[in-house]
């Protein structure tokens, strides 16, 4: 009864968020902050925000439409760069390549920059499970980590934090002074990780985009700790989907801007790196090895469902669960996936399966503001009403697609429709004598209906 | 005269029968030939957007079938919602692809139109005059805004409208929560969502609601009541026939 159990549990936890008044005015606040800055920068960065996005898609789908030459093609440039690229299927695959770097390399401390990818392969348990120490050095990623906790937002994983609760968890965890000023706290961060990039042996780290006719990676951050953690450690390995593409460095002057903007409101990332692979024979500075997995885990069944391709052009910039009401109101961890808000509820499904997280695509009132604020332009709303289509057809509920079929019987004729309605008129005043808190919450039926109405004042 | 179709949305036609009632006598006080078929009884949306497909076309079939019946078939429909009219415009076609009704229901949606689009079809906006007192916050509808990409139409209904102070609460349009079944299956979202719009509006300071979607008025009605919010929430329509004295 799995399915049973992560929907229930789903319902659980957002009926505990939704109620949460002090967490909805947070988010609200937060990212209300971050939509102003968006709105201005997408007008004062572009000359055309809807052709900026129109071309993005154009180029992503070019990637969809040519993915398996593409990424032959990045795979000949990114090892002629001197990159080792491996392919993992899922997560067990890409588990046991991590394995075998650890083994070969001897790997005992493990420094990380930000990755969605590694957290759909849960790799921070996983290495902590072999006993190696893990760090990550992501400002908001080492606070939810310290926290053990899961990121709460794609973008802006330690978004629900407040400065109070951050200084309490660097005290507990890190034995420092309390402080709720936000530099200070940072700093706390800083000179903590600063020991961490010299003495880690595996830097891991995401990527945002891989540029096929260059073989190299793109990691986008502001904090200058991805530099660090992919430079310091003898080793770096980076992990990225296999939709990362992009067919050109050139593509670059679009989607560097378009991220950022999108995603934080920025005119670009403060530290754009063009990663082309491992310390060349004459540079001091570097890791003597690099790694790149290329991840499916799921992205092929998307890739092979034509109603939900165009998913896979997603940048991962969180402006979906930045605008999503859903999200406001249940935060990231009510989803208890790596992928929250309106693209983890339309990718998720085909990632990890129908029938256990098919209930995401229902937790949506299709209100469409995602598919407005997308930057490439991902049909998301529409694609989660084909996900209720598939989800339907392969686990029906047994309650809602029983009674739809008596509601579509009934709608089909009139006479049924105003005495059940009359019927249910009935049954509101019995409830509302029986359980008046409950009869709140539906409304009740006219006492006659418009069409009987119009039978007794027209004809 | 004119002949128009009223299609009276299934939330209006069972629990709201006055805002029918009120577009009724908006038409008819711009001498249109008022028609009505009691077998329109629902777009079908419920079962769509619950990706019950064959239980959606089954009701659907119903509309297409009347829309396209001899007698009706030059008729304009009017629906006053911007959802049911998303439906039957932007979804049957998606619906009856594949469908001997295919071609049917394409030209039903091309048909229906919105309140505000036929008033604005029929050059009516400048003669909607009338006096109201009050400071409104409009509640546009998420299908009106982003399927039907009537985003600032509204606006126009209300112009002649003196004394009247329209609000926008959000300079995007915000979900109120409702989304159909939805509420149902999803209540505590589907209630915070419905606070966090009605807090929105009343921080403007508004004395009243409108909206152009029984399914938004119905929802913020229902949680603005648990909630104790204190703000009538109506149909434009409803506002309009009040502000126009058409009795």
């Amino acid at each position: 009864m799995a399915s049973a159990s992560e929907h229930s549990q789903f319902i659980d936890r957002s009926e505990v968020k939704a109620a949460d008044q002090t967490h909805r005015k947070r988010l609200l606040k937060v990212i209300a902050s971050y939509d102003s800055v968006v709105t201005n920068q997408k007008q004062h960065q572009f000359h055309d925000w809807q052709s900026a996005r129109e071309t993005a898609a154009t180029i992503k789908d070019y990637v969809l439409d040519n993915l398996p030459e593409l990424l032959e093609q990045f795979e000949r440039n990114a090892t002629a760069n001197g990159m080792q690229v491996l392919w993992a299927k899922d997560v067990a695959d890409a588990h046991t390549l991590v394995d075998e770097i650890l083994a070969r390399h001897n790997i005992k401390k493990v420094v990380k920059s930000k990755s969605m990818t590694s957290e759909e392969l849960e790799l921070n348990e996983f290495l902590e499970h072999r006993g190696i120490e893990t760090l990550e050095s992501d400002l908001g990623e080492l606070i939810v980590q310290l926290a053990h906790e899961k990121p709460y937002h794609i973008v802006t994983p330690a978004m629900h934090k407040s400065k109070e609760e951050i200084s309490e968890i660097f005290e507990r965890t890190l034995g420092c002074a309390p402080t709720h000023d936000a530099e200070e706290l940072t700093g706390i961060a800083r000179d903590h990780l600063r020991q961490v990039y010299i003495t880690a042996d595996l830097g891991i780290s995401g990527a945002n985009f891989l540029l096929a006719d260059d073989g190299s990676i793109l990691i986008l951050e502001n904090e200058g700790n991805a530099r660090l953690t992919t430079a310091c450690p003898r080793v770096h390995l980076a992990i990225a989907g296999i939709e990362k593409l992009l067919p050109s460095i050139t593509d670059l002057e679009l989607f560097l801007p378009l991220l950022a903007t999108s995603g934080t409101g920025q005119q670009m990332t403060a530290y754009n790196s063009i990663i082309r692979g491992p310390k060349r024979p004459h540079e001091g500075d570097g890791p003597e090895v690099m790694y790149l997995i290329l991840l499916d885990n799921g992205r092929s069944t998307i890739y092979s469902k034509p109603e939900v391709r165009a998913s896979l052009r997603c940048i991962r910039c969180g402006a979906c669960l930045n605008a999503c009401p859903v999200y406001k109101t249940v935060g990231g961890h009510t989803y208890n996936t790596p992928y929250s808000g309106p693209i983890g509820a339309v990718i998720t499904p085909h990632l990890k399966g129908m029938k256990e997280w098919g209930h995401l695509a229902y937790a949506s009132s299709l209100c469409g503001a995602c598919t407005d604020v997308c930057p490439v332009k991902i049909p998301l709303h529409h694609m989660l009403l084909t996900n209720r289509q598939e989800a339907h057809a392969e686990t029906p509920s047994l309650f809602w697609s029983s009674a739809l079929k008596l509601w579509a019987g009934a709608m089909q004729h009139r006479f049924i429709v105003d005495n059940g309605a009359r019927a249910a008129r009935l049954g509101m005043s019995l409830l509302q004598l029986c359980a008046p808190r409950l009869a709140k919450k539906i409304p009740k039926p006219a006492a006659r209906s418009f069409s009987s109405w119009w039978r007794n004042n027209e004809e | 005269m004119h002949k128009v179709l009223l299609f009276v949305p299934c939330l209006i036609d069972q629990l709201y029968p006055e805002m029918g009632v009120a577009l009724l006598k908006l038409l008819r006080h711009f001498e249109f030939d008022v028609q009505y078929r009691s077998d329109l009884t629902c777009c079908g949306q419920p079962a769509f957007n619950a990706g019950q497909l064959t239980e959606a076309r089954a009701v659907a079939r119903g509309v297409v079938s009347t829309l396209c019946s001899d007698s009706l078939a030059d008729t304009p429909v009017v629906c006053p919602s911007g959802s049911c009219t998303a439906m039957m415009r932007k979804f049957y076609p998606e619906l009856f692809h594949g469908q001997p009704e295919e071609k049917a229901s394409c030209a039903v949606g091309s048909r229906i139109l919105e309140l505000s689009e036929f008033l604005t079809r029929y050059d009516l906006l400048g003669k909607l005059r009338g006096s109201y007192q009050k400071r409104v916050a409009f509640h546009n509808s998420c299908h009106s805004a982003r399927e039907l990409e009537l985003r600032t139409e509204f606006r126009a209904l209300f112009e002649g409208i003196e004394g009247l102070e329209l609000i926008d609460p959000s300079p995007e349009p915000v979900c109120c929560g409702f989304g159909g079944l939805f509420c149902q299956k999803f209540q505590g979202i589907s209630e915070g969502m419905a606070i966090t719009r009605l807090e929105m509006c009343r921080d403007t300071q508004v004395e009243e609601i409108v909206s152009n979607d029984p399914g938004c008025i119905m929802h913020m009605r229902l949680i603005a009541d648990q909630q104790g919010f204190k703000l009538p929430i109506r149909h434009s329509i409803e506002l309009l026939v009040d502000a126009m004295k058409i009795t």
